[in-house]
């Protein structure tokens, strides 16, 4: 029998990279097939080929045996292939049942036939076991839910061929498991799935094979039973890594930032800090979890001075810095990593040097009575490129010429030197190699080892259990639930991530009980 | 260290290759515009180029036409590298020069070692005040800038018309018949003339105004590339998150470039004023040095030493144009050939800008992906 998909020696090159190096690919009738790589390994860009978002700039691509040439995604779609972004493209005030028959809806002469629109959509999320409400607004419903919503659309259309980029980012682990269970039953039914993911917990969990890309080069494919995630970790990266965190017990010394019914709104002026309290204490990393859009990146940029909050209390080291300034914030001891390092943490056109005293560059010796020392500069980005192992040239490139790693690397370094007495990290290892998260999660403990307060924000669970000496979960701009670290499990932090409730869930699930507080 | 001088010369060639490079096919292009008008380009060129450079007296005539346009220039540049565009250098401007003439008229009575600082510090004022209107409006209120300042210019010229015709007039404050322009500055205002002091530039109306000019691009220069100051305007103008991340103010650093971009327009009109015209006349249109400024600005890259350059060769066109315009050209293949530099180096703007976008692109997930298509 023929391949379902086979793509041979695929090329595809942008202007200054070769995102796909002679990649070959092949999908077999009824897989799970993981495509593994790290982020800019050329994974998207592999798949957005397959689906005729980008034509190859040479290879071969057959669909069952037989040579085809895919010129835009409704070529892709005829041949039965669907695929799910990223992020998704949904319309947001159209209800689930628009949104699914988008772009082939049912007609009725010439107008909309609604009615059948919705029970098309009923019998297939029926018949696939993908349960949707047909009336709800995309914007009402979980992200979850809106990932179905893709999936349908794509089923919808008649795909036979299901690739998913990266879908496990955006759910909580409870959904990632409904998500391995639907895809077990799409491939009961003889569809067959291409899962995008740099995860390696989901490889195992969810794959039948797995292809590695490195560097927009094959790596190797392998047979799940055949590999382990070190294994694959080696193979993604290049070299053996550590995944594992060594952290040693510590007793926390005193409580250092205190946060009191914090509220806050967006930039939209709708509330998303709706009453949000918790301490950081030295020497402990306290982290923050939750699904992205809970609060979080709000939550940091109002202790950071970057976001006026309109009510509560915060504290550091028994200062008011409630409505503080950033400048002060700074002042008092606190460094910042941002989420977003090339719009926040980074002034991409200066040079590195000038990029390694943001936010010092009024401390002597940096500058003194207004006028900077560009030696003293270069001399201190130097020694802080040196001791960070920042992957440059020199201090005199432009931020904007480093790669993300390296880019998140120099913040860091830039944080640390300053001896901060509070380190807030969010999502400092997200985009970055894993080589340097390994390197990123090395200083977060080294931190806490000296007695530092660090409060770490992170969508990655993993990072989390990993790191944390404390989980508070953050649900819908309040923490709804305060975890040891060492006691953690995915599930209870799933459930409290969904806006659940231990105790409630600990009585229905027998036996659970008393598992926490 | 010296690796770091080495490449600051890389980077300074870098940046400046390609205008030198659109100078060139400018004036290449041009000479198909003065080969249609029936004309021989050599002759053409050889006309703006001894027009302008040929005699001491020539090339102080350019030198005092690049006089402004340096001030100008560096006013644009200056609001530009903190992300701002100041539309408003002609207001500025004549501000400068109507702050410059009221104060050489009350401290008129003042020795000239005293009265000139004080009239170019006036002028220099009232076009940073001016230009402080729509710094303040963008910093609090998020107005742009583009439309304030554009607002302004009317509003500037109209006001000094005003002053010119009031309280400024000769017939006002000295008894006179009334007059189209304001009182006349004292000698004891007056920058002094380049050929009292060095005979050689002969019958050029240069006077010391351009020491002044090439001054302040150094000055400018130190403030954005070696003061705290600086860092933090040029952070601002780059990516103001970051900089608002790094504790600096945006709106403060604002008002602050707004200021000094003003005050440097100021200083054009305030220089023109007590070195050339000595008075200044009602008018039913500013000068245009403003204007001009913008393309200065544009072709030295915003860099204050760029902008010398740059000023310098808008000051050899202006002053050649004439000599052209006897050997029979006519005098719209300058405004050809500026023409054409500036939309050569505006394109090569718009050429680095498509890295950016593709880099921007590779960012982001799907979004861009579809957007190739
Ligand atoms: N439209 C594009 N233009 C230029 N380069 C791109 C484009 N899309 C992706 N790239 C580059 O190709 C490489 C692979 O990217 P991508 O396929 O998105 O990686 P992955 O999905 O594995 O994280 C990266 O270096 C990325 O910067
Ligand atoms: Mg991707």
């Amino acid at each position: 029998m023929p391949h379902v998909v086979e793509m041979k020696k695929i090329t595809k090159k942008f202007p200054n990279v070769i995102a796909n190096d002679e990649v070959d690919f092949t999908l077999e009738q009824g897989e799970i097939h993981v495509l593994l790589g790290e982020n800019g390994a050329g994974k998207t860009t592999l798949m957005n080929q397959l689906y005729g978002l980008y034509t190859p700039t040479s290879g071969e691509i057959y669909i069952h045996g037989k040579k085809v040439d895919i010129k835009d995604p409704n070529v892709a779609i005829g041949y039965g292939i669907g695929m799910v972004h990223q992020h998704f493209m949904l319309v947001e005030p159209f209800t689930v049942a628009e949104n699914i028959i988008l772009g082939s809806e049912p007609k009725k002469g010439i107008r909309l036939d609604i009615e059948k629109a919705r029970a098309d959509v009923r019998e297939i999320s029926n018949l696939y076991g993908l349960q949707v409400d047909p009336d709800a607004v995309i914007h009402d419903i979980t992200v979850g839910m809106q990932q179905r919503v893709e999936i349908l659309k794509a089923l919808y259309r008649g795909a036979e061929i299901l690739i998913l980029d990266e879908p496990t980012a955006v759910l909580t682990p409870q959904e990632i498991e409904e998500l391995g269970i639907i895809m077990h039953r799409l491939t009961d039914q003889g569809k067959s799935i291409i899962l995008i993911t740099h995860k390696l917990k989901e490889v195992m969990a969810l794959s039948d094979r797995v292809t590695v890309i490195r560097r927009g080069k094959n790596v190797e494919t392998l047979v799940n039973e055949n590999t382990s995630v070190d294994q694959l970790a080696e193979l993604m990266v290049g070299r053996k890594v550590n995944l594992e965190v060594d952290k040693m017990p510590r007793e926390p010394g005193e409580v250092l930032l205190e946060v009191e019914n914090l509220k806050c709104h967006n930039n939209r002026k709708v509330p998303v800090l709706k009453g949000c309290s918790f301490n950081v204490r030295a020497g402990e990393i306290l982290a923050i979890a939750g699904v992205d859009g809970n609060g979080q990146t709000e939550l940091v940029e109002v202790l950071t001075g970057l976001r006026k909050p309109e009510s509560g209390s915060i504290r550091f080291a028994g200062n008011n810095i409630f409505k503080a300034h950033t400048k002060d914030i700074i002042e008092e001891g606190i460094s910042h990593i941002p989420e977003d390092r090339q719009k926040r943490g980074l002034v991409m056109s200066h040079t590195l040097a000038e990029n390694s005293i943001l936010g010092s560059h009024k401390k002597e010796p940096f500058s003194k009575n207004g006028i900077m020392n560009y030696p003293k500069i270069h001399e201190y980005s130097r020694g802080l490129i040196a001791e960070f192992d920042v992957r440059t040239p020199s201090e005199n490139v432009a931020a904007s010429a480093l790669s993300g790693g390296n880019q998140q690397k120099l913040i860091v370094a830039r944080e640390l030197m300053r001896d901060p007495m509070m380190l807030i990290a969010s999502q400092p290892t997200r985009g970055v190699d894993v080589g340097a998260i390994e390197f990123i999660h090395k200083r977060l403990v080294e931190q806490r080892d000296h007695g530092k307060a660090v409060l770490l924000v992170s969508l990655e669970l993993d990072e989390v259990m990993a790191l944390a000496d404390r989980i508070a979960v953050i649900y819908d701009g309040a923490i709804v639930g305060l975890v040891e670290g060492s006691k953690a499990t995915e599930r209870e932090l799933g459930i409290l991530m969904a806006g659940g409730s231990l105790n409630k869930t600990a009585e229905d699930k027998e036996g659970d009980h008393g598992k926490n507080n | 260290m010296e690796k770091t001088t080495e490449s600051r010369w890389a980077q300074l060639w870098d940046n400046f290759k390609f205008p030198l490079l659109s100078i060139f096919l400018a004036f290449l292009i041009g000479s198909i515009f003065i080969i249609l008008t029936g004309n021989n380009p050599f002759v053409a060129y050889y006309a703006l180029i001894s027009g302008s450079m040929f005699g001491m007296s020539r090339i102080g005539e350019t030198l005092l036409k690049t006089t402004p346009l340096i001030f100008t220039g560096l006013s644009i540049a200056f609001a530009f590298r903190c992300g701002l565009f100041n539309i408003g250098a002609e207001g500025q401007f004549v501000i400068g020069t109507l702050f410059t003439v009221t104060a050489g008229y009350i401290f008129r009575d003042l020795p000239a070692p005293l009265l000139i600082p004080i009239i170019l510090t006036a002028g220099a004022l009232g076009g940073g005040l001016w230009a402080a209107i729509p710094g303040v409006l963008k910093a609090k209120l998020g107005v742009h800038e583009v439309i304030v300042t554009i607002m302004l210019n009317y509003t500037a010229l109209f006001l000094t018309n005003f002053f010119i015709r009031t309280s400024l007039n000769p017939s006002t404050l000295q008894g006179d018949v009334q007059k189209a322009h304001s009182v006349i500055l004292g000698e004891n205002a007056r920058l002094s003339n380049m050929s009292d002091l060095m005979p050689i530039f002969g019958s050029s109306s240069l006077h010391t105004g351009i020491f002044i000019a090439v001054a302040a691009a150094f000055v400018m220069w130190f403030l954005l590339y070696k003061t705290t100051m600086g860092y933090e305007i040029r952070s601002v103008g780059s990516n103001p998150f970051a900089s608002e991340y790094g504790g600096i103010s945006i709106s403060k650093n604002i008002i602050k470039a707004m200021f000094i971009s003003g005050m440097l327009s100021g200083l054009a009109g305030a220089t023109l004023v007590s070195g050339l015209t000595f008075k200044i006349d009602q008018a039913p249109a500013s000068a245009g040095y403003g204007f001009t400024g913008i393309a200065v600005a544009l072709v030295g890259k915003n860099h204050p030493l760029g902008v010398l350059a740059s000023a310098l060769l808008f000051g050899i066109l202006a002053n050649g144009e004439r000599k052209m315009q006897i050997a029979g050209i006519p005098k719209e293949v300058v405004g050809i050939i500026q023409g054409i530099i500036i939309i050569f180096i505006a394109g090569e703007a718009i050429l680095q800008y498509f890295p950016d976008l593709k880099k921007k692109f590779r960012r982001k997930g799907p979004k861009t992906e579809v957007a190739e298509k």
